[in-house]
């Protein structure tokens, strides 16, 4: 793998920028690995690179029916933050905050992560005792966190509409310093190129087709481009993980629905913050180029077509008018959707199957960005280990059985 | 946008009148004690979730206030069929019918 620095840069610069190496291969595909992850988003790549680096597992393949992070790697809003109230997904979010605090540095791709802080804006006195409760639970778990009043929100953000008389009155905030946005394209190239350096495949245009088990192991994919052989396979293909699924026989507590955004023209800056709410349901904020990036809900049903209902788009933009007035003019300039795979309570399903080999990874839902890196380390640790890691314990396809669900619904800082 | 024809209504109406309910035909325990706690929970929890045509319960929320049952393509979102509550799964196996 070529280094990226300032020398390098200077190097190439004196002849014309003609001689960059590419950033990974685009291999055949061989007859087998030991495990192969289907799915090469960021969450499989994050995967593939950490069995690598931690467990020096490096016969291993990703399998990607399109191009590497163009699911919903490169469909979400981008936002990076672990203020989530249950010790559970506090623990696990916080973990993979802190591996984007070095993640440029570790990838040697500058993935932009941008530590801006996100706000979560409470606008009834029922909301802003969920916020100092969960601040309060926050802290005791060590993560920032502070209640900000209505003058502080203000301060922190001049555009905000804090006007006692508007249809929801902004009564205060949460505000978690650490939290910000990455650049989310660049997160799937780093752990690409990344991985590849370690000799991992990394296989573009090869849809999966079926799950190949033998009593009840697995042993390989049929794709499109004929069978291959594996020891392990792990699947994390969120939305599309409910078909995976059914191709090893298995179901899971998962039910797929489009989650939309959109983006604006590019404005000079004016929102140097993430700015959520989850009254009125909008979560906003600039990308670097000057975008305003809006997140929107998801659909009130399942489906697999990754755009989205018209009206969904209409009541986000409301609440961004109301909520900044001085963007109501904004023309936006894309809009499209990403499939997510939501859990009854809106956790993450990490770890064994009933088949023996078979790992799913998934359920991550309207919040799986934040926690890429994070979600990958602990997957290759419970790949490699063929046991949970510690973190991923109480995320077990078995509390489904047991009832013991990580109730994070509604709780975490945005409206799943 | 969905447009949904409400077979008690009659009227082909927008989908911002409609909530949708989840998953269609989904029967009851007749004894959820006797259930093993991995029964209870795939009842509780696990879903077809196809990639196609899904039978699924609808509200007519801003009308009407009854639910019916829509069968929809969940890829290209086609409306397939619209039938009142109550009607037996059309592609559940014979001896299952009460």
């Amino acid at each position: 793998m070529e280094k990226y620095s300032l020398l390098s840069l200077f190097r190439h610069a004196g002849r014309h920028h003609e001689n960059w190496s590419r950033a990974w291969r685009d291999p055949a595909p061989r007859e087998a690995y030991d495990t192969v992850i289907v799915g090469g988003g960021g969450h499989g790549l994050a995967t593939a690179y950490y069995l690598a680096k931690e467990h020096g597992v490096t016969d291993v393949a990703v399998i990607e029916k399109g191009y590497l992070g163009g699911g919903n790697t490169g469909r979400n809003t981008t936002i990076v933050r672990s203020n989530y109230l249950r010790d559970e997904a506090a623990r696990l979010y916080d973990f993979s905050l802190k591996l984007w605090e070095g993640l440029s540095r570790e990838l040697n791709f500058n993935v932009m992560f941008s530590p801006r802080g996100v706000m979560n804006l409470g606008h009834t006195l029922q909301e802003m005792r969920d916020i100092e409760r969960r601040v309060n639970a926050n802290r005791l778990n060590g993560i920032d966190g502070e209640v900000l009043t209505t003058a502080q929100a203000q301060k922190r953000v001049p555009l905000l509409n804090c006007s006692p008389n508007s249809r929801y009155p902004v009564l205060g905030a949460s505000w978690q310093p650490r939290g910000g946005i990455a650049r989310h394209d660049a997160v799937a190239w780093g752990f690409a190129r990344a991985a590849d350096a370690y000799g991992i495949d990394l296989l573009q245009q090869t849809e999966v087709t079926g799950i190949r088990c033998d009593d009840g192991t697995v042993t390989g994919v049929e794709t499109s481009r004929g069978f291959i052989g594996a020891r392990k396979v792990a699947c994390v293909t969120a939305g599309n993980s409910g078909v995976l699924a059914g191709m090893a026989g298995l179901r899971l507590p998962i039910e797929s629905r489009p989650l939309q955004a959109l983006v604006s023209e590019p404005l000079k800056p004016c929102l140097d913050t993430v700015v959520m709410s989850n009254a009125v349901h909008c979560y906003i904020s600039q990308a670097d180029k000057g975008d305003l990036v809006v997140g929107a809900g998801v659909d009130g049903y399942n489906g697999y077509g990754q755009r989205g209902s018209f009206h969904v788009i209409e009541h986000t933009l409301a609440a961004v008018c109301d909520l900044f007035p001085a963007f109501s003019r904004v023309r936006m300039n894309r809009q499209w959707g990403g499939i997510v795979d939501i859990c009854p309570d809106a956790c993450p399903v990490i770890g064994k199957t009933p088949v023996e080999g078979l790992y799913f990874n998934c359920g991550w839902g309207t919040g799986g960005f934040k926690a890429t890196p994070g979600s990958g380390y602990v997957f290759a640790d419970t790949l490699a280990n063929e046991r949970p890691h510690p973190l991923v314990e109480p995320f077990a396809l078995d509390r489904f059985a047991s009832g013991a669900l990580i109730d994070e619904h509604g709780a975490a800082g945005v409206a799943h | 946008m969905l447009h949904i024809r409400c077979p008690y209504c009659r009227e082909m109406r927008s989908e911002e009148e409609f909530s949708n309910a989840g998953e269609a035909h989904i029967r009851r325990p007749p004894d959820p004690a006797a259930l093993s706690d991995a029964e209870w929970g795939d009842y509780l929890h696990f879903r077809k979730n196809p990639r196609g045509p899904h039978r699924e319960v609808w509200v007519h929320t801003a009308g009407c206030r009854r639910y019916f049952n829509v069968l929809r393509d969940t890829v290209s979102y086609e409306i397939l069929d619209v039938y009142p509550a109550g009607v037996p799964d059309p592609d559940a196996p014979e001896e299952t019918t009460p």
